[in-house]
C-alpha cells in the first residue's frame, strides 16, 4: 500500500491539496466558533458587549462567510483538485494558477470578514462582499475554472468521471451567479461602498436566484461531486447505478436554477414567479432522492463497515441528512407551509440540517479519507473520529430540534387570534418565548464545535506523524519539495 | 437522431459537457428573471413613492452597515395577522428605489416595512441606544455608537451620483431637476438635487431634530430619519384594493 502511495505523491500535485485541506479545517473552527458566538448572542444578548465589531448584525456574515466560503470553499478546492487528478490520471493543469487560487481565496475570506466587522457590506445575504472583493473572487474563480477544465482536457482516461461533472457544473454556475448577482455601481473608485444595480423586486429576484443556487450548486452539486468519488472509494464498491447518476446530474442541474423564488412567497414579487419556483422545488425532490439512494445503496453489500468505520458513518449520515433536508425543502416551498415557516427559525433550522448534517459531514468524511493519503500515513486516532461523529450528530439534532420548535411556535404565535379577533400575542412575547430554544441551539452548536476541535487536533497529529515518517525515510519529502 | 445517442459521447467530450451543462442551468434564470424587467405588471402604479432624501439614504446606508436585515424584514405579506400587526401589505412599488432591496428573510425582530411614524423620534433614539430600556424582553444589541458618531457627509453627493447611475432619479442638472419637479413636486424635487445634497441633508437633520441634538448631525439622525419614512410614502386611503390585486 505504501509503495503505491509514494508513487501517487510524485504522480500528482498534492501540495496545493494539502494547503486547502488544512485551511478547510482552520476555517471550520473559526466559522463554527463565530456561529456559536452569534447563536449565544441571541440567547444572552449581553455578549454583544455594546461593540460595533461584535454586534450580531455585523458578525453574522462573518459566520456565514467563514463556514460557506472558508470551510466549504476550501474543502471543495481541496477535494476537486484531488478527484480531478486521480480520476483523470494526470497532474493539475497550470499549477501556478492553482497556487494563485489558494492565496487568492484565503485573501477573499480574510478581507470579507474584516470588511463586515468594519461595516462594509452589500447588504444582500451570502453576497455581502463589496465590489473589490467581488473582483478578486472573479479572478480566483476564472483561474479555478482554467485549472479544472485544463486538467479535464489533459486527462489520460477517455471518460470524464461523474464526480467531475458535478464539480464542473458547480464551477460554471458559481461564476454565472457571482457575476450577475454582484452587478453594482461603486460610489467612487477609492470607495469600498457600492449600490446594487437592481432595485426592489428585480433585486430580490436576482438575489434569491443567487442565494438558493449558492445552496444548490456550491453546497449541493459540488458536495455531490465529493460524494460520488469518496463514498465509492471509501466503501471499495462501484457507484450503485450509473444510469441514476446521469439522471441525477442532468435533472438536478436543470431544476435547481428555477427554485430560488420560493424564498419570496407572498411578497411583492409577482405570484407566477414564486409559483413556478415552488413547482420546481417539489419536482426537485425526485433527483435529490435519486442521488441520495445512489449514494446510500453504493454501500450495499458492505453495510458492516458502518459498525467499524466512523468515516463511513459520517458519509452515510450525511446522505441521510441530505435526504431529510431535500424532503423538508420542498415541503417548506409549498405556499401554505411557507406562510407559517417563512421569517421564522424553521428556515434557519432547515439550512443547518443541510449545512451541518449534509455539507459538513460529507466534507468531514472525505477529509478523513483524503488527509492520511495526502501525507502517506494513517489517521492518528480512529477513536477520536468516532467521538467527533457522535458530537457532530448530537449537535445537529439539538440544533434542528430547537429550531423546529421555535420556528413553528413563532409562526403560530404571530398568527394567533383571541376570542375577540385581536392578535393574541405582541411580537415581543414571541421573542421572550424563544429564549430556551435559542439557548438549546447554542448548546447544539457547541457540541458540533467541540467535535470540530477534536478533528483539528486529530488532523494535526496525523500530519505531524506523516511528516516525521517522511523525514525518516527521506524520499517522499524530496518528492513533495 | 436520438436513437444512436449514447451518454458516453458527453462523458468523453469536455466541450460538449460544458455546453450542455450551461444550457441546462441557464433556462431557469432566463425564464424567471428576464420577464420582470419587461412586464409592466411587476410594479403597481401608485403615487407618493419617491427616492430617499440624502439624510434618509445615509440612514439606509447605516441600516445596511449594521446588518439590520439579518433580523428585520421589510416585506409585509397579505395576511390578516400581518395587516393587523404591521399594516397594509407591501407593494413592489414601495421598494422601487431600494438599491439593494431589504425585504429580509428572518424576523428575529418585527417587520419594519411600515415602522415610519409608529413611534416618536425620542423612542427610537432611546431604543437604539439600549433596546431593553423600552422593551425589557428584547434581544436586540445596543447601538450606543450611533448617537456618538458624527455622520460622514463628505461623499453623500458621490453616493447619490452612483445611485443615479443605477436609475434612481436624483437630478444632476437643471433639466433633470425640472423633470423631478414635474414628477414629484417642487418640495421633493429640491431634496433630490445632487449639487445641494449636503445643504439639504444638514437642513433636514436640523429641522427634524431626530436625535434630540440640533448642534451636530449624528448617525442616529440619519438612521431615525430613515426609519421614520419607511412605509409612509403611499397613502392607502386613496387607493382601491381592486387596483392593487391586479398586480399580485
Amino acid at each position: 500500500m505504501s509503495a503505491t502511495s509514494v508513487a501517487a505523491a510524485g504522480q500528482y500535485d498534492y501540495d496545493i491539496i494539502k494547503k486547502f485541506s488544512v485551511m478547510a479545517i482552520v476555517w471550520a473552527v473559526v466559522g463554527m466558533f463565530a456561529g456559536v458566538y452569534i447563536a449565544s448572542e441571541l440567547a444572552w444578548p449581553f455578549l454583544n458587549f455594546d461593540s460595533p465589531y461584535l454586534s450580531f448584525g455585523r458578525f453574522r456574515p462573518v459566520h456565514t462567510g467563514a463556514v460557506i466560503f472558508g470551510f466549504g470553499g476550501s474543502a471543495l478546492f481541496a477535494t476537486s483538485y484531488y478527484v480531478v487528478q486521480r480520476t483523470c490520471q494526470t497532474r493539475l493543469f497550470a499549477p501556478g494558477l492553482a497556487t494563485f487560487t489558494f492565496w487568492g481565496w484565503q485573501a477573499v475570506i480574510v478581507l470579507a470578514a474584516l470588511s463586515y466587522v468594519t461595516g462594509y457590506t452589500q447588504g444582500r445575504e451570502y453576497a455581502e462582499m463589496e465590489w473589490p472583493i467581488d473582483l478578486l473572487i472573479l479572478f480566483v474563480w476564472l483561474a479555478y475554472m482554467a485549472v479544472f477544465i485544463g486538467t479535464l482536457m489533459q486527462r489520460k482516461q477517455p471518460h470524464i468521471y461523474v464526480a467531475n461533472w458535478f464539480y464542473l457544473s458547480f464551477i460554471l454556475v458559481t461564476a454565472l451567479l457571482h457575476v450577475f448577482n454582484n452587478l453594482a455601481v461603486p460610489v467612487d473608485l477609492f470607495s469600498l461602498k457600492s449600490y446594487s444595480l437592481f432595485s426592489g423586486a428585480q433585486d430580490a429576484m436576482t438575489q434569491w436566484w443567487y442565494g438558493h443556487n449558492a445552496v444548490g450548486f456550491f453546497l449541493t452539486s459540488a458536495f455531490l461531486g465529493m460524494m460520488y468519488y469518496f463514498v465509492p472509494k471509501h466503501a471499495g464498491r462501484p457507484v450503485y447505478s450509473y444510469r441514476l447518476s446521469i439522471v441525477h446530474f442532468w435533472a438536478l442541474s436543470f431544476m435547481y436554477m428555477w427554485v430560488g423564488t420560493h424564498h419570496l412567497h407572498w411578497t411583492a414579487l409577482p405570484d407566477w414567479a414564486s409559483t413556478l419556483g415552488a413547482t420546481f422545488s417539489i419536482m426537485l425532490l425526485l433527483p435529490s432522492w435519486g442521488g441520495m439512494i445512489n449514494g446510500i445503496m453504493t454501500l450495499s453489500g458492505a453495510w458492516d463497515k458502518l459498525r467499524t468505520d466512523p468515516i463511513m458513518r459520517f458519509m452515510i449520515v450525511a446522505l441521510s441528512f441530505y435526504g431529510m433536508s431535500t424532503f423538508e425543502g420542498p415541503l417548506m416551498s409549498l405556499k401554505d407551509v411557507n406562510a407559517l415557516s417563512h421569517y421564522t427559525d424553521w428556515t434557519v433550522g432547515h439550512v443547518h440540517s443541510g449545512a451541518l448534517g449534509w455539507v459538513a459531514m460529507i466534507a468531514f468524511g472525505s477529509l478523513y479519507h483524503m488527509i492520511p493519503r495526502l501525507w502517506n500515513t494513517q489517521m492518528y486516532s480512529v477513536r477520536l473520529i468516532n467521538a467527533h461523529f457522535w458530537l457532530a450528530t448530537i449537535g445537529v439534532l439539538l440544533y434542528i430540534t430547537a429550531m423546529w420548535i421555535s420556528g413553528i411556535s413563532q409562526g403560530l404565535m404571530w398568527r394567533a387570534f383571541d376570542d375577540f379577533g385581536n392578535l393574541q400575542y405582541s411580537f415581543v412575547e414571541s421573542v421572550a418565548a424563544m429564549h430556551p430554544f435559542y439557548a438549546m441551539r447554542a448548546i447544539g452548536g457547541m457540541f458540533f464545535l467541540t467535535g470540530m476541535l477534536l478533528m483539528a487536533y486529530n488532523v494535526t497529529m496525523t500530519i505531524r506523524q506523516g511528516v516525521r515518517a517522511a523525514e525518516a525515510t527521506g524520499a517522499p519529502a524530496a518528492a513533495a519539495a | 437522431m436520438f436513437k444512436n445517442f449514447k451518454h458516453e459521447k458527453i462523458e468523453t467530450n469536455v466541450g460538449l459537457l460544458l455546453v450542455l451543462t450551461m444550457l441546462a442551468v441557464s433556462a431557469g434564470g432566463l425564464v424567471e428573471i428576464a420577464p420582470l424587467f419587461f412586464i409592466k405588471d411587476t410594479m403597481e402604479k401608485v403615487d407618493g413613492v419617491r427616492p430617499y432624501t440624502p439624510l434618509e439614504q445615509r440612514g439606509r446606508d447605516i441600516y445596511l452597515r449594521e446588518g439590520c436585515y439579518t433580523c428585520h424584514s421589510q416585506m409585509i405579506r397579505p395576511f390578516r395577522d400581518e395587516q393587523l400587526r404591521y399594516g397594509h401589505y407591501s407593494l413592489a412599488a414601495e421598494s422601487r428605489y431600494d438599491h439593494p432591496f431589504q425585504w429580509g428573510s428572518k424576523r428575529t425582530g418585527p417587520d419594519l416595512a411600515r415602522v415610519g411614524g409608529k413611534y416618536s423620534n425620542e423612542w427610537h433614539v432611546q431604543h437604539l441606544i439600549k433596546p431593553t430600556s423600552v422593551v425589557p424582553e428584547s434581544v436586540m444589541p445596543n447601538y450606543p455608537w450611533l448617537q456618538e458618531t458624527k455622520l460622514d457627509i463628505s461623499d453623500v453627493g458621490d453616493r447619490m451620483r452612483a445611485l443615479r447611475v443605477t436609475g434612481v432619479p436624483y437630478s444632476a442638472n437643471e433639466e433633470e431637476y425640472q423633470r423631478n419637479v414635474k414628477q414629484f413636486g417642487e418640495a421633493v424635487a429640491r431634496t433630490l438635487h445632487i449639487p445641494d445634497a449636503r445643504k439639504n441633508l444638514v437642513a433636514q437633520a436640523q429641522d427634524g431634530n431626530f436625535d434630540g441634538d440640533r448642534a451636530s448631525v449624528s448617525e442616529m439622525d440619519a438612521l431615525v430619519a430613515y426609519l421614520q419614512v419607511l412605509g409612509t410614502m403611499v397613502d392607502f386611503s386613496k387607493i382601491k384594493p381592486e387596483e392593487l390585486v391586479k398586480f399580485r
